[in-house]
């Protein structure tokens, strides 16, 4: 595998060079530890917090996000779950609103009364 | 009906918000703020990606969750927020006149904090040629019909502007199930943060085209498509290189307008770069007591830094109450050579550390940012790589701007 990338962990933004196979990856380019951790995750098992809107059944919706990073190949089917589900209100923040999925919550992000 | 308070904050976004609480921690607790909205917040309620508050809270929070730390910063200290509640003129002796559904309302401030942020440009602005059907949003506009009222814009897109709201609009829309079918930037560079470059397109493959622009829209009820041109170095169009790409939505992130008209109103004079009024560190406009801080004084990438701004704002307009005002000069601040600009633009000589924000002209790579007095170097800072849609700061200390008689800061290559 060859890939090459920018780091997004600090605003340096290093470019950095990912090559090897399986567990034996290199990584050049690099100025700290945290680019690094950050390049091999990406080329392994890149993940991503999602956030997005959920109805809620008064019509109105209500800011939510994945409590968690999730694998980013995930994102879609999550984005399928969170379209299909409703809450009530009031819902407060951080209150979990999809429990246990892809090894996280799906929480409020914003306060209804 | 005439009141009278120590500060009066015109804007309860990020801004407006630790502008009060830093008031209120300085010893002046008769803070108001006013706004226009139904809850305090501004624009962060719509910004409900993540990102936000790494800087100053040391984890990473979305819009709304970072705008309610703030909110609740200032309700715990009893600060009274008008909602719903437009200012519609601000005195030069700091009388503020609102109005709201109880009617009129006038306050004698002490000191007058402005934080009523920034609005986007508009497509009048951007001079696109064809017609005027519907399906044209500004990103910031359909962010919000999505974000807050639930109505989704349309199921395939072009986006004009790489700036932040954007990029993450495109994922926003491709997250809800449209077709983002390119993002085209003027520039030969994008204006927004890596981080958004790479989680926001990347991601999700859709196509930045640089030094591209929109040069025709077509519908007559609804957009039908949009003819996209290359330009040259000068940004002029470069015939033979048109391409009709099909959409229903055309977004517009093409630059964000500090909302001055209240501030031009009350004769403040603004910097013809920034947009925003000119101010010394202490961010004082040139009407004594009137104070500005976040987007409304300059657009800033990232809300730490408003935050930041804003406390700073917050301190000085409660010393201006208690009279506690400097007596000495002040020096210019001046953007040489490969600076946009810098603010403040002028320092008193009894400044303490004084943190100088900047924007670069354009994105380089191995440079110094050189603050000078005259000839006499005060400071210089490496910076490996800097970008337009990246702000910088220098730190200023004391001894450098007390003996100067003007700051001037460039940028130069670092050898
Ligand atoms: S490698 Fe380290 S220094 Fe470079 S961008 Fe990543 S986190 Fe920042």
């Amino acid at each position: 595998m060859k890939k090459e990338l920018v780091c997004i962990v600090c605003p340096m933004g290093c470019r950095i060079r990912v090559d090897g196979i399986g567990d034996a990856l290199t990584v050049t380019g690099q100025t700290c530890r945290r680019g690094e951790e950050y390049a091999i995750a990406e080329c392994t098992a890149p993940t991503r917090t999602v956030t997005s809107t959920l109805h809620l059944e008064d019509g109105r919706s209500v800011a939510v996000k994945t409590a968690a990073p999730i694998p980013k190949e995930k994102i879609f089917e999550l984005m399928a779950i969170i379209r299909a589900a409703t809450a009530k209100a009031p819902v407060r923040i951080g209150q979990v609103l999809i429990p246990g999925i892809f090894g996280t919550d799906i929480v409020a992000t914003a306060a209804v009364d | 009906m005439t009141e009278k308070h120590d500060i009066v904050i015109v804007g309860g976004g990020p801004a407006g918000l630790a502008a009060a609480v830093a008031a209120y921690d300085a010893g002046v607790t008769d803070v108001v703020i006013i706004d226009r909205e139904e809850a305090p917040g501004g624009v962060l309620r719509q910004c409900i990606h993540n990102g936000f508050g790494l800087h100053k809270l040391g984890r990473e929070l979305t819009g709304p969750e970072y705008a309610a730390v703030y909110a609740a910063e200032a309700v715990k200290r009893g600060i009274r927020i008008l909602r719903e509640t437009m200012v519609t003129a601000v005195s030069p002796d700091r009388e503020v006149t609102a109005c709201s559904r109880e009617g009129i309302l006038k306050i004698e401030a002490g000191a007058v904090i402005l934080a009523m942020g920034c609005r986007e440009r508009s497509r009048g602005a951007l001079n696109i040629g064809g017609t005027r059907p519907a399906g044209i949003f500004s990103a910031g506009t359909a962010q919000r019909l999505i974000n807050c009222e639930g109505y989704m814009v349309g199921k395939k897109a072009v986006i004009l502007g790489s700036g932040d709201i954007g990029l993450i609009m495109a994922r926003r829309l491709t997250l809800e199930g449209a077709k983002v079918e390119a993002v085209c930037e003027l520039m030969s560079y994008s204006g927004g943060l890596t981080r958004n470059i790479v989680q926001c397109l990347e991601d999700f493959d859709i196509p930045l085209y640089l030094s591209t622009t929109v040069k025709e829209i077509h519908g007559r009820d609804r957009l039908t498509g949009v003819t996209v041109v290359a330009v040259d170095e000068s940004r002029r169009p470069v015939p033979g290189t048109e391409r009709y790409i099909e959409c229903d939505t055309l977004l517009l992130s093409c630059g964000l307008i500090p909302e001055n008209e209240l501030s031009l109103a009350a004769g403040i004079p603004l910097d013809t770069i920034t947009g925003g009024a000119l101010v010394d560190e202490r961010r004082e406009t040139e009407i004594p007591g009137i104070f500005a801080c976040g987007n409304v004084l300059q657009v800033h990438d990232l809300v730490d830094y408003v935050s930041d701004e804003a406390e700073l704002a917050g301190r000085s307009a409660a010393a201006f109450v208690r009279g506690e005002i400097s007596q000495e000069k002040t020096v210019t601040v001046s953007a040489e050579k490969g600076i946009r600009y810098c603010l403040p633009q002028r320092v008193h000589t009894d400044a303490g550390k004084t943190e100088l924000y900047m924007r670069v002209a354009a994105p380089a790579e191995r440079v110094k940012i050189v603050a000078r007095d005259g000839e006499r170097v005060l400071l210089e800072a490496n910076r490996r790589r800097v970008a337009p849609g990246e702000m910088e700061k220098i730190t200023l200390t004391p001894e450098m701007i007390s003996g100067a008689e003007e700051i001037r800061v460039s940028l130069e290559a670092w050898k």
